[in-house]
């Protein structure tokens, strides 16, 4: 067991837990923050996809203890009421199915056009290749992408 | 104007007036376990007309949406269509999905798409009935005629007095109204809400990552629990020392438990394919993962047996033999069947005789491996028995029936078990088998503690429960003007068979020879979206397309063909399709892709199929760089009645098209020694977005025909469909599924 502060959607978290616990888990069992979601637990699905200081990270394979000072920000801290363009370019575009995958696909989105405001189809399918959707939505992901880059 | 007989009676229409703090309506919700604000907000005098329509004095309106949603939108469509008939604002509603409640509803399950197929009467009898009751008692109340009361957006006028009333004022009153014998229900020519797209009524809670799932579900005290099944189909559990991991940080316990008592006879979705498992208890998910490494169990091969099963009353034995099985001596297995006689399912005209005149035969067979589910969440249920009651959350496509195989297993009465439905992270048939919701119990009931039970990915892909693997044989005799003369489908399975004998081309052959076999195996299978069709469909549109091109014919003209001659002068009686409606999508399907200016440009694809009630045709474009095809764009036509939701079916069936790509391309699940060779997504391989289409269009037909199926359709011919444009782009044709092997080898 190891204490540790988190800052996670910028407010100060203390945990006292195994420093070998991912952060998914950590979130999930131990802060109550279940938007972030369990695919496949070997960073091959992407549904568990966090921001470490505002850049997408697998946050099924990341220690607790690898954090540090860092700024964890999950889907509930994207935006105060959903309004974050990416997250209004989902509901534009109405491209949930089942929604489970969704929460990852958002901010690798966000992620993404943080980096590139205005990527190219091409940009966009590599950017987005490991977060996968079992409901195939991704043509939908990747219109509700656009829409988003234009705001 | 349609006149309908309410077949409700007083049970199933219980109306409760002022129902306390909404009963039972925030009991099940579990957002208001979370967030006690959003739960206080909602008004407390609930004013309940019947099962699906509760509406307060200041005029909220809520509708209950009675079955599970696991994204094919059933939460949004079916209570639109009560919305349309009880003649209220969309946006002015509120949704909330209902718990398992026998007494109320009918059918509460996902499966075959027929939640709008079944319940289009159901719901619009409930909107209708309401509405009635709403004018019944303004005409009480104003003393005049209920003929002249109108009502528009929630609210009931009197023309020639002026007075006007919301829904709300009326509501109390309504309640005391006795329900209608008969109502009138709409002319779909006057609906407002049916035939427009609204948005996912959950759309805000998925993007902000609120708690929607049954993994997300949390209560005070609870213990985190997973299960440890046998590494191999074919082995059982033998022995295990708890020794080992029970001083590991947070674990509380590790005991075996049987999924089902020994003389229980299997009902229709009672498949498990391990009896007997070992659960591993604990304070949270990452303490017994670690232990579920650690833990030493052993296992032992079982002899073979048979067991019974009830199917809605008809008797089935199944047998499961002893033994590892492998991919490759299931492969062997499957092709000597195909030379072994096989069971008769239907016989027109005199196929023998047909073949032997024939100018030219064309002979070809099929394969699909085993496929697993692989829902994005992996399966999970909450539990908490105690000796008064068991109360479970989670997502489950049948309910109803796991309810009753519980109870069976606790000998707990039905009433005293509460099964609250939450969204599901994916079905496609997998959470019809919902031995894990009976697992999560038993191990709630030893540990006498609320218990979440999580599945793996690894646990979760390695159960079972997949797809058979098929294989099928096609042959067609061709006169020598290239009519089809006699056409003979041989298939079967590892466990099962994919033969539908009914459906197309039978009736538009005059010879026509069906059969099918199967071979028994420890390997279980389940529903996987369109069923059997998933395959079938697949061989018999890629099969099509060649004899078609042996006919020197185009393979949209060949079809239609056969379906003018199946329209004027069918052959058979008990022919499963409409042809009419057949060639409907066809024809559409042609027109939209503009098949006859692109076909001798670009790869294009075509293929047809009939399942669920509905029609579906594609037309796939695509072009190879180097060995990986590049899907530029699908056009698919779709005939499936009255379309309710446009925008979300539409969603639906371009799901449908790219999983059926992703699953005709990558989808494989091998055996080694019993073992299943994939157990992750690194090594079973998914469609993503790249290898998704650039472009899909979907339209539909128009007409007034009631909805039909809606969620699987789509998918069983997209498969054809890319074979046949894959042969179009690299000369080859790709009998085998997952064609991946196949482009590899390219
Ligand atoms: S759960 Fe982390 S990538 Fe799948
Ligand atoms: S919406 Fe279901 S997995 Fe993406």
């Amino acid at each position: 067991m190891a204490k540790f502060n988190l800052k996670v959607n910028g407010k100060i978290r203390k945990v006292d837990i195994d420093p070998t616990t991912p952060m998914l888990w950590v979130l999930r069992d131990h802060l109550g923050l279940v938007g972030t979601k369990y695919g496949c637990g070997i960073a091959q699905c992407g549904a568990c996809t966090i921001h470490l200081n505002g850049t997408a990270m697998r946050s099924c394979m990341l220690p607790v203890s690898a954090i540090g000072n860092q700024e964890i920000t999950t889907i509930e801290g994207l935006s105060e009421n959903g309004d974050h363009p990416v997250q209004k370019a989902w509901l534009e575009h109405d491209v949930a199915q089942c929604g489970y995958c969704q929460a990852g696909q958002i901010m690798s989105a966000v992620s993404l056009l943080k980096n590139n405001p205005n990527p190219s189809d091409e940009e966009i399918e590599s950017a987005m290749n490991g977060n996968i959707c079992r409901c195939a939505t991704y043509t939908r992901i990747k219109a509700a992408i656009k829409t988003a880059a234009k705001k | 104007m349609a006149t309908i007989t309410t077949s409700y009676n007083r049970r199933s229409f219980l109306k409760v007036s002022a129902l306390s703090g909404g009963g039972f309506l925030l009991g099940f919700s579990m957002l208001a376990g979370f967030k006690p604000a959003e739960a206080a907000k909602l008004p407390a005098d609930w004013n309940e007309l019947n099962g699906y329509i509760k509406i307060t004095s200041d005029n909220v309106i809520k509708i209950m949406s009675p079955n599970p949603e696991g994204g094919q939108g059933v939460k949004t469509s079916m209570p639109m269509i009560v919305a349309e008939e009880l003649d209220v604002e969309w946006k002015s509603i509120v949704v909330e999905q209902a718990g398992l409640d026998t007494k109320h509803f009918t059918r509460q399950f996902i499966g075959g798409s027929q939640a709008i197929r079944q319940g289009w009467k159901s719901l619009r009898t409930a909107g209708a009935t309401a509405r009635q009751m709403l004018r019944e008692a303004a005409a009480k109340q104003w003393q005049v005629a209920v003929e002249e009361i109108t009502t528009e957006a929630g609210k009931l006028y009197h023309k020639a007095s002026g007075k006007s009333a919301t829904y709300g004022e009326m509501a109390l009153e309504a309640t005391k109204i006795p329900i209608p014998q008969e109502v009138k229900l709409k002319d779909s020519k006057a609906f407002k809400l049916i035939g427009t797209s609204q948005k996912n009524i959950d759309g805000l809670k998925i993007v902000t990552g609120k708690p929607l799932f049954g993994i997300d579900y949390q209560r005070e005290g609870m213990l985190i629990a997973m299960i440890v099944h046998p590494p191999a189909f074919g082995l059982k559990f033998k022995s295990f020392d708890a020794s080992s991991i029970k001083k590991m940080p947070g674990i509380k316990d590790a005991f075996p438990i049987k999924i089902f008592r020994d003389d229980y006879e299997k009902q229709f979705f009672d498949t498990t394919t391990f009896g007997e498992v070992v659960a591993i208890v604990g304070n949270t998910t990452w303490e017994v993962m670690q232990a579920k490494k650690a833990i030493k169990i052993e296992w032992e091969t079982f002899e073979g047996y048979t067991q019974n099963r009830n199917m809605l009353g008809r008797k089935l034995t199944e047998k499961i033999p002893a033994g590892l099985e492998s991919t490759e001596e299931h492969s062997a297995k499957m092709i000597a069947m195909q030379g072994k006689e096989a069971t008769l399912r239907r016989k027109d005209g005199d196929p023998e005789t047909a073949f032997k005149n024939a100018a030219k035969v064309i002979e070809r067979t099929y394969t699909g491996p085993f496929l697993a589910h692989n829902c994005m969440e992996p399966m999970n249920f909450f539990a908490y028995v105690t000796e008064e009651k068991a109360e479970l959350v989670g997502g489950l496509q049948k309910p109803e029936f796991t309810e009753q195989a519980l109870s069976a297993r606790l000998g707990m009465p039905l009433e005293k078990i509460d099964i609250q439905m939450t969204r599901l992270g994916g079905g496609f048939g997998r959470r019809s088998y919902a031995h894990w919701l009976i697992e999560a119990a038993l191990i709630s009931q030893e540990m006498k503690a609320p218990i979440k039970l999580i599945y793996t990915r690894e646990d979760d892909m390695t159960a079972g429960i997949y797809r058979s693997t098929y294989s099928a044989t096609y042959r067609a005799a061709l006169d020598a003007n290239n009519n089809l003369i006699a056409f003979h489908v041989k298939a079967g399975g590892i466990p099962e068979s994919p033969l539908y004998a009914n459906r197309f081309p039978a009736g538009a052959v005059d010879n026509y020879l069906a059969e099918d076999w199967t071979i028994d195996s420890n390997i279980t299978i389940g529903s996987f979206r369109a069923p059997r069709s998933n395959f079938i469909a697949a061989a018999e549109q890629s099969f099509l397309d060649e004899v078609a091109e042996a006919a020197g014919k185009d393979p949209i003209t060949f079809r239609l063909e056969l379906l003018k001659r199946a329209k004027e002068n069918p052959v058979g009686k008990d022919n499963d399709y409409d042809p009419t409606r057949f060639a409907g999508v066809l024809e559409l399907v042609r027109e939209k892709s503009g098949w006859e200016q692109l076909k001798s440009k670009r790869s294009l694809g075509v293929s047809a199929y009939f399942c669920h009630d509905s029609y579906v045709a594609h037309v796939l474009d695509l072009e190879m760089k180097s060995s990986e095809p590049i899907i530029k764009n699908v056009w698919c036509a779709i005939d499936c009645g009255i379309v309710v939701n446009p925008e979300a079916a539409k969603n639906m069936a371009e799901g449908g098209i790219v999983d059926g790509i992703g699953t005709a391309l990558f989808g494989n699940m091998t055996f080694t020694k019993g073992v299943p060779d994939s157990n992750n997504f690194n090594k079973y391989r998914m469609i993503r977005h790249k290898e998704a289409p650039k472009n899909i269009e979907v339209y539909f037909v128009e007409n007034n025909i009631d909805p039909t199926g809606m969620g699987e359709p789509a998918y069983p011919p997209v498969f054809g469909a890319l074979a046949n444009a894959l042969y179009k782009a690299t000369g080859k044709r790709f009998y085998s599924q997952p064609f991946q092997t196949d482009l590899g080898k390219m």
